[in-house]
């Protein structure tokens, strides 16, 4: 079984990690009532952990162009090769797609973001009441998608693991 | 009936010269302030990310005359339920006790209490400003301009939110709100 490259393994792992304490993150701040130096820590902690996985998803999409995936088994049959691949190209899309629209939603709110505190990034639009809503829908929208996307990728792995039992799981198992 | 009709006359007398007082007053130059064009907020630093916030209702009043600038007068009042932050939710939050705590100080005010002429038509302002009913003395310098008829003042004014005690109790880290809260203000003022 050929697998992935080792700066790709440790680029979806790092990604995937990143991106669960992200979502964590954010479901808990958004669930916090009203307004408290811990909800607005985490709004921040959040935006520097989107920011990261955005920069990372950069990364991991230029080493892909010049490092293809290993070849799938030929157990699977083309249908289930046209699912998979839609599926990682539905995720490779919301790894950008999720940072950016809350980083846009977050220049909308009138609230630019400064990367750990420190490093503050581009504001590309004004604060803007109209945009906010809409953004903030699409953010939503977005991770919803993303967490199933991210259900049927776990699922379809460990039917690969443990029904088909094609050990395909190897391949990005460093 | 009156049985002294001198004072009568007196009171006459002192009664024009009230109204000339007046008018001479009103003569100087209270401008009128256009609060459409006109704007005052706040800039703070949260977890060292700027943002600015603005109060939506002020009145401003100006008494200035290019002539003698140093006689010049300033006071404002501005409605602290109108604080804007950009979210309904956090604009009702900021209104709570620990914040400016509204229900008790519903209003910001600055009255200047003096004023000296700068360089280029600046003004160096004095005055004490009042929020969350604590009232300290200030001085700023307030450019001075003219557009056609109107003129524009602008100033900005560095204060420490924790002398007015505003974000008191977990607020008082100044970690995650910052002490410095700079107030910036364009007052465009039409003859």
């Amino acid at each position: 079984m050929l697998r992935y490259t080792k700066t790709a393994m440790l680029l979806h792992w790092l990604i995937a990690l990143l991106i669960i304490c992200a979502f964590t993150l954010g479901v808990t701040m958004v669930n916090i009532h009203g307004l408290s130096p811990t909800k607005l820590k985490y709004f921040s902690w959040h935006k520097w952990l989107g920011c990261t996985v955005f920069g990372l998803a950069c990364l991991r999409l230029l080493w892909r162009l010049w490092h293809p995936a290993p070849p799938y088994p030929l157990s699977m049959s083309k249908l289930q090769q046209l699912a998979a691949n839609g599926l990682h190209g539905l995720m490779y899309f919301l790894i950008f797609a999720v940072p950016l629209s809350g980083y846009f939603y977050s220049l909308a709110a009138g609230i630019p973001v400064v990367y750990l505190g420190i490093v503050p990034l581009p504001v590309f639009i004004d604060p803007n009441p109209e945009w906010k809503p809409i953004l903030k829908a699409v953010h939503y929208t977005f991770n919803v998608v993303l967490l199933s996307g991210f259900c049927l990728h776990v699922l379809a792995a460990l039917k690969h693991q443990f029904i088909d039992r094609d050990n395909i799981f190897k391949r990005i198992l460093p | 009936m009156n049985i002294f009709p001198i004072p009568v006359a007196m009171r006459a007398g002192a009664a024009f010269l009230f109204a000339l007082c007046l008018a001479s007053t009103a003569s100087a130059s209270v401008l009128k302030t256009d609060t459409a064009k006109s704007t005052i907020g706040a800039t703070f630093k949260q977890l060292n990310v700027p943002v600015d916030a603005k109060f939506k209702k002020f009145t401003a009043q100006i008494d200035y005359d290019a002539a003698k600038p140093d006689a010049s007068k300033a006071s404002v009042d501005i409605d602290i339920t109108s604080f804007d932050l950009g979210d309904p939710e956090y604009n009702q939050e900021i209104l709570k006790k620990e914040w400016f705590n509204a229900a008790q100080f519903p209003k910001a005010s600055f009255v200047s209490t003096g004023m000296k002429a700068g360089a280029a038509g600046s003004l160096n302002v004095s005055g004490k400003l009042t929020i969350k009913g604590k009232t300290i003395d200030v001085s700023f310098p307030l450019n001075i301009k003219k557009d056609g008829n109107n003129t524009v003042f602008d100033g900005s004014l560095p204060i420490k939110r924790l002398v007015f005690n505003i974000g008191d109790g977990e607020w008082r880290d100044t970690a995650t709100v910052a002490d410095d809260v700079i107030i910036k203000f364009h007052v465009v003022a039409t003859p």
